[in-house]
């Protein structure tokens, strides 16, 4: 009897549990929809009950945001930004990854923890400096501004992740493939990138999403509309003045976040692998 | 198919040398084995043969023509790594043709000669496979199937059978042994196991601290082995060593028998009291383990055939008169060298 009670309060407490992680997670999201189709009256009406909808829903949000704003043109330039910016990273961090375990020797781990320490300086420090790289450039109050900037922080994180999987990766496969007729750069393209392809996509879906949640640079580098990526056009063209348009800005956060929120959930697995397969060694 | 050969070959890494100084010839079509405890070089110098290493200094030619600065791809040595380095998304049958695709053989060659190899290795019927489907011996069929396809200058096995169980390893032994005679390939392999030493080398250079002691057939490195270093690492039990005078004396524990065993024979024998203190009987041999009479803090070793030893001639706890040929005694000076007589 007092087993079946242990048994019973063990399985109340874990359903418990993972139902508050459920609400936890799942609340952001029902609330970007649920305010997004709401009437205008409906979300200023501080008598309604918010979690609900006491007017029919309305599309009219959407409508809005596709219509008088600038979004699809935002989003346009989050994509073009992001791939820009994983096609950088990614030619630059899996040369560096890859030497850094393999060819450095003890410097190698010093070096990578050295070029991960980069990634920490947060960007409040640095865009200041930066601006005047960009203005060097000529690429102020312009998009390509931000692919230039971006791989400063996607960089060294993905040098750091890759070189954590290339080190856990068994060497005799390169050196048969060296000896079987390779070069290193033949043993690299044709063994070690396929065979690290777990690694390389988490490191795609992490730079892509960082790129993609960037507001500070975005800010600072870039003021006319047509230029701005979904992050900063949604916080800057839908508040005016003290005005907040919720439902728009809802609505812009709600589509930009489905397409990460499904990336994620859909690699889950192999990004844990490349993210632990790093770590363990 | 090549003759290799190093001239005094070194190898350090920061300070620790690795291979201190090889000087080796391995004929065109022999078998050699490279023996030696664990860290003795003896990898770290294969790796320098195929050159995924750079010795620091020496020379090393395969062929004829001097290789130290040719990059392995171009030197046409095969290697064969303890772990197989088989390569994970390919299928068996794009294992065995990736050494002749870098070459750029045409497609058809590349398919006679994966059949070829498969077939030698009964492994044809597993090409589709992926290497992670595969058995720990059929990974290692795979393997020697890829590094034999391409009919390397030279074959070169690292430790190959370390990961195989005890039984597929005598099976696994003789194969290699097969296809390495058939093909008359030109072959160093790599061991710490000097069973594997002893039955598939034409000739075994014996490492130690990157130097070599000996190179010589079996039957040389086991009968006269040139130091004391030798005539313990090779035999199991090992040589049994008497200090004496300034040097030692050896006898291998076969031939350390009770003395009515022994016939006096020509070169006379010479006798032993031998005090038996513990006996292992392994079914086809009997280890008898005890002490020499003026010798009592060394341990010596009798392997005797149990059908014919009486067994009140081993009981535990007594003396027992004990004897060898003098043809089979060893004789080491100070340094541990081989010397002819003390």
């Amino acid at each position: 009897m007092q087993r079946a009670i242990g048994i019973a309060v063990r399985e109340v407490s874990f359903y418990a549990a993972v139902a508050l992680f459920v609400v936890l997670t799942a609340f952001p999201f029902y609330w970007m929809l649920i305010t997004s189709l709401k009437t205008n009256p409906d979300l200023y009406n501080v008598t309604n009950i918010p979690f609900w909808f006491n007017e029919a829903p309305t599309l009219e949000h959407f409508k809005y945001l596709f219509e008088q704003t600038l979004f699809a043109r935002w989003l346009l330039n989050s994509l073009v930004i992001g791939i820009c910016v994983v096609a950088i990273t990614l030619l630059a961090a899996l040369p560096a990854g890859y030497s850094l375990a393999r060819l450095t020797g003890r410097g190698g781990e010093a070096l990578g923890i050295g070029i991960f320490l980069t990634y920490l300086v947060p960007p409040t420090l640095l865009f200041l400096p930066l601006s005047r790289i960009v203005a060097w450039f000529g690429l102020q109050n312009s998009m390509w501004s931000l692919v230039l900037v971006y791989p400063t922080f996607t960089i060294p994180f993905c040098t750091w992740l890759l070189m954590g999987f290339f080190k856990a990766m068994p060497i005799e496969i390169e050196e048969a493939a060296i000896v079987d007729g390779c070069s290193r750069l033949g043993a690299f393209v044709k063994m070690v990138i396929p065979l690290s392809l777990p690694a390389i996509l988490t490191a795609v879906i992490f730079t892509f999403t960082l790129t993609l949640q960037e507001f500070v640079y975005a800010l600072t580098f870039i003021s006319s509309s047509a230029q701005k990526p979904v992050t900063l056009g949604v916080a800057t063209d839908l508040i005016r003045g003290d005005i907040f348009f919720w439902g728009e800005i809802m609505a812009g956060a709600l589509i930009a976040s489905i397409p990460v929120a499904i990336a994620y959930n859909s690699f889950l697995d192999r990004f844990i692998e490349g993210i632990t397969g790093g770590a363990v060694k | 198919m090549a003759a290799v050969l190093a001239r005094d070959i070194f190898k350090t890494f920061g300070e620790t040398p690795a291979v201190d100084g090889i000087t080796l010839t391995v004929a065109d079509g022999e078998f050699m084995v490279l023996l030696g405890p664990s860290g003795c070089g003896k990898t770290t110098f294969l790796r320098i043969v195929c050159g995924l290493e750079r010795q620091t200094s020496g020379d090393l030619i395969i062929g004829g023509s001097v290789v130290n600065d040719t990059p392995p791809r171009a030197r046409g040595v095969a290697m064969m790594f303890q772990s197989y380095g088989l390569y994970p998304h390919y299928t068996v049958r794009n294992n065995i043709a990736f050494p002749l695709r870098t070459q750029r053989i045409p497609r058809k060659e590349i398919d006679g000669k994966v059949e070829w190899a498969s077939r030698l290795l009964g492994i044809d019927r597993l090409l589709d496979r992926r290497p992670r489907q595969l058995s720990g011996g059929e990974r290692q069929r795979v393997a020697l199937a890829r590094a034999l396809v391409r009919e390397p200058t030279a074959l070169l096995l690292d430790e190959p059978l370390s990961n195989l169980d005890a039984k597929l390893r005598a099976s696994a032994r003789l194969d290699i042994k097969q296809f390495q005679q058939r093909i008359g390939v030109t072959t160093i392999y790599v061991t710490h196991d000097q069973v594997e030493a002893m039955g598939m080398g034409d000739r075994i250079a014996v490492i130690d601290h990157g130097r070599i002691r000996q190179v010589g057939t079996p039957t040389e490195i086991y009968d006269e082995p040139a130091d004391r270093f030798v005539a313990t690492f090779v035999g199991t039990p090992p040589m049994n060593l008497l200090a004496r005078g300034g040097g030692c004396l050896g006898f291998r524990p076969e031939n350390f028998l009770p003395r009515d065993m022994i016939d006096g024979g020509h070169g006379g024998i010479t006798e032993f009291s031998f005090r038996v203190d513990r006996s292992e009987y392994l079914g086809s041999e009997r280890i008898v383990y005890g002490v020499i009479d003026g010798f009592d803090t060394q341990v010596i070793t009798a392997r005797l055939p149990p059908a014919h030893v009486a067994e009140e001639s081993i009981r535990p706890g007594e003396w027992h008169p004990f004897a060898v040929r003098n043809s089979a005694l060893r004789y080491f000076d100070n340094d541990g060298k081989r010397t002819s007589r003390h």
